[in-house]
């Protein structure tokens, strides 16, 4: 007995070495490039300048947490190159599906401040509207999110519209069942879903090594009939070149992308654990001579795209947005309670009108109504 | 008198649908939510109906049978094997404009997505504070007693009901599997729609499109005077017979099929026990923690001075479901409804 083969349609694993155009001594990189193109003087300048902004974000941020002003704060100071670069790839119609990890990319995306750390605060678990920021609530339970960027992008397939999706994930959302689930609905539907995961080495303690056995978590791809490569993920340079291109093969019919980019948490996982207990400090040390910020501001100086005068400005207005990070702290928000109720459902239920009126009385009896 | 008769009683027939209506026939319940599923996709552009095998086979009940022939695997189409990626995926689709109704296999084929639904359906809407809403419909087949294998026969339901943000139905016969399953649909409310498999082949005659009473109400169907016996979905013929026999000795028993289990239909129920002053719930789920302890807790706290006695659980026991051949032992039947209602003091 025989058994028909299909023709091979090329599945050849990505490549060890990582896309890079810009390498970490600032200089340009013989690095596989795999026909992408680096970006404009003029998009590499805007990437930069965001970079900054979200860096000054994240410091600031992570403080106030560290002052006991935020209830928690995963900071992905480290990681602006995946967050910047993959999140100015979208168009506007596009929709980004981002983690708890990716407050960079709402800030990108144009979500204000105070509407991202609503969630953080304690406000409400989601404080901006997404379709206003064509922008999921960052999602909590891991890799839940991919299979919303899937069934995101092909409704976007089945009405025809030229919008694609983007989503976050991490190496250790990696190894959820819904990530493998989300690879291979979006390759066999052929959405326009382009997967970013961010290899940053750490699931809160537990290293890469201890997670995949994978020689690289961008040769799962290939089990899924989807293309894979694996980009330098602190040149923000290729992260942005990688996830332009994959978005417009989405657009054009070709189906999903997944993107490892390799990349390094430089703070713990949120204020709430200790790095030193799995960690050395000459690792992160280590890291440091990557990091994507400077590596690109000396690329700039050197090509001649930012001076002294640029730069300053750019300081300056990120300390504004730290600024207005503190000013949005401290305009403490009112809830009205009743608002618990308000947004269920959407036709009304009498018993919970019932229970609504169970508070009220406690309040009033409190003196707080 | 026969549940069959007495939801034909009550069904009217409507041109909602935008389908001339059909001359009365007998419908099975399979054939009521095909017809609801086909009428749903002629009504909105945006409906779509996927999941395992749901495409060319039909589904292993047939009940989305033929619509992927007449509307296309745009429409209608089968999907991977995974139930987190179908109701993920449809989440996704929702949030895009579309409205999808999935069906999960069978009732246990729906915990790899309990963090989905659970997590994600139920709060999605919440969380956005109504700026996100999801109007999707997760068909569920539930319950035993066709013999199935194991895995092939949970009731499910008090994991979706204990869940606050979602909706959940389960019809008991035909008119109200189409009429409800058209209600699910068009609701802007996710809904985990639960569909008594044992009741899959049962016939009614009707004229399609029907529209029955409204979700969210609870339904009498044999009206009493001594006890109020709640049912719902494959529990509701179960619970006409033991009025039947319960008559033959001189009892009268008010049946009510809840229809839905949450929201749950105070008004309709209270009524009811506040003139009988007994009542029972019945269910195949096992007992401890199950919807009739909710049921049992809340009808108590709001008629205790109107009750007679404690309110009975008549269920399966507390046991994982058994083996083909031990199905009859589990299930709660005629007898162990009227062997129940022996344990309450009557002289009270």
């Amino acid at each position: 007995m025989t058994i028909d083969v299909p023709p091979s349609t090329g599945r050849a694993l990505p490549q060890l070495q990582p896309i890079s155009f810009i390498g970490p001594d600032s200089s340009p990189t013989d690095a596989p490039t795999e026909g992408l193109s680096i970006p404009s003087d003029r998009t590499l300048l805007g990437l930069y300048r965001q970079m900054v902004h979200v860096r000054r974000f994240e410091a600031q941020v992570t403080h106030l947490t560290r002052q006991g002003r935020l209830a928690t704060y995963p900071s992905a100071a480290g990681q602006e190159a995946c967050e910047v670069g993959a999140t100015t790839a979208l168009a506007p119609n596009d929709w980004l599906f981002p983690t708890y990890r990716d407050s960079a990319s709402l800030l990108t995306r144009g979500v204000p401040v105070a509407e991202i750390l609503a969630a953080f605060r304690g406000d409400w678990h989601c404080g901006f509207d997404p379709h206003e920021y064509h922008t999921s609530p960052a999602a909590t339970p891991l890799a839940t999110q991919t299979l919303h960027a899937t069934g995101f992008a092909m409704a976007a397939k089945l009405k025809g519209t030229d919008a694609a999706t983007l989503t976050f994930l991490g190496d250790g959302a990696s190894s959820e069942g819904d990530t493998h689930e989300a690879f291979n609905f979006a390759s066999v539907w052929q959405t326009p879903t382009v997967f970013v995961l961010q290899n940053n080495q750490y699931a809160i303690s537990t290293p890469l090594r201890e997670q995949s056995n994978a020689t690289m978590l961008a040769d799962r791809a290939a089990g899924y009939g989807m293309p894979g490569i694996r980009v330098d993920g602190n040149d923000v340079a290729a992260v942005f070149a990688a996830v332009a291109t994959a978005l417009e093969r989405g657009r054009n019919g070709e189906g999903p992308t997944l993107i490892e980019c390799l990349t390094y948490r430089m703070e713990s996982h949120t204020n709430s654990d200790d790095p030193t207990k799995y960690r050395d400090a000459e690792e992160v040390e280590h890291w440091k001579q990557f990091d994507p910020i400077t590596r690109l501001e000396t690329y700039l100086r050197s090509t001649g795209v930012l001076d002294d005068a640029g730069f300053d400005e750019i300081t300056a207005s990120a300390e504004e947005l730290a600024a207005s990070v503190r000013d949005a702290m401290n305009d403490e928000a009112v809830i009205d309670p009743s608002e618990l109720f308000a947004h269920v459902y959407a036709s009304p239920r009498a018993s919970l009108g019932e229970q609504q009126k169970i508070l009220e009385a406690e309040l009033a009896a409190a003196g707080r109504a | 008198m026969s549940v069959d008769a007495e939801a034909t009683a009550s069904a009217t027939a409507d041109s909602g649908g935008g389908t001339a209506a059909t001359a009365p026939a007998p419908v099975t319940m399979t054939k009521a939510l095909n017809a609801a599923l086909r009428d749903s996709l002629a009504a909105d552009e945006n409906v779509l109906v996927y999941g395992e095998d749901v495409g060319r086979l039909g589904g292993v009940f047939r009940v989305t049978e033929g619509l992927r022939k007449e509307f296309g695997p745009e429409r209608v189409w089968d999907s991977p094997l995974a139930e987190s990626g179908i109701v993920g995926t449809a989440i996704g689709m929702a949030m895009g404009g579309m409205r999808p109704v999935i069906e999960m296999q069978f009732d246990a084929y729906a915990y790899p997505a309990f963090e989905q639904i659970v997590s994600h359906v139920a709060k999605m809407r919440n969380r956005t504070k109504g700026r996100v809403s999801l109007p999707i419909t997760i068909r569920i087949p539930y319950a035993g007693d066709i013999g199935g294998v194991e895995h092939h026969s949970d009731s499910s339901e008090a994991y979706w009901t204990s869940t606050p943000g979602l909706t959940v139905l389960t019809p008991s016969n035909p008119a109200d599997a189409y009429s409800l399953l058209r209600e699910s649909i068009a609701s802007d409310d996710p809904v985990i729609f639960m569909e008594p498999k044992s009741r899959y082949w049962m016939k009614e005659t009707l004229s399609l499109p029907v529209t029955t009473a409204p979700m969210n109400r609870a339904e009498v169907v044999r009206k009493g005077s001594d006890v109020t016996l709640l049912a719902y979905g494959p529990t509701v013929r179960t619970a006409v017979e033991a009025a039947e026999a319960g008559a033959e000795h001189g009892l009268s028993v008010e049946v009510i099929d809840l229809r839905t289990l949450s929201p749950f239909d105070d008004e309709t129920v209270s009524a009811s026990v506040r003139k009988t002053s007994r009542a029972a719930i019945i269910h195949e789920a096992a007992q401890f923690g199950g919807y009739g302890a909710e049921v049992a807790a809340r009808v108590t706290e709001r008629n205790f001075t109107h009750l007679s006695a404690p309110i009975l659980r008549i269920t399966g026991f507390d046991v994982p479901y058994p083996s083909p051949k031990l199905e009859e032992y589990y299930l709660p039947t005629v007898e162990r409804v009227l062997d129940a209602f022996e344990t309450w003091d009557w002289e009270l």
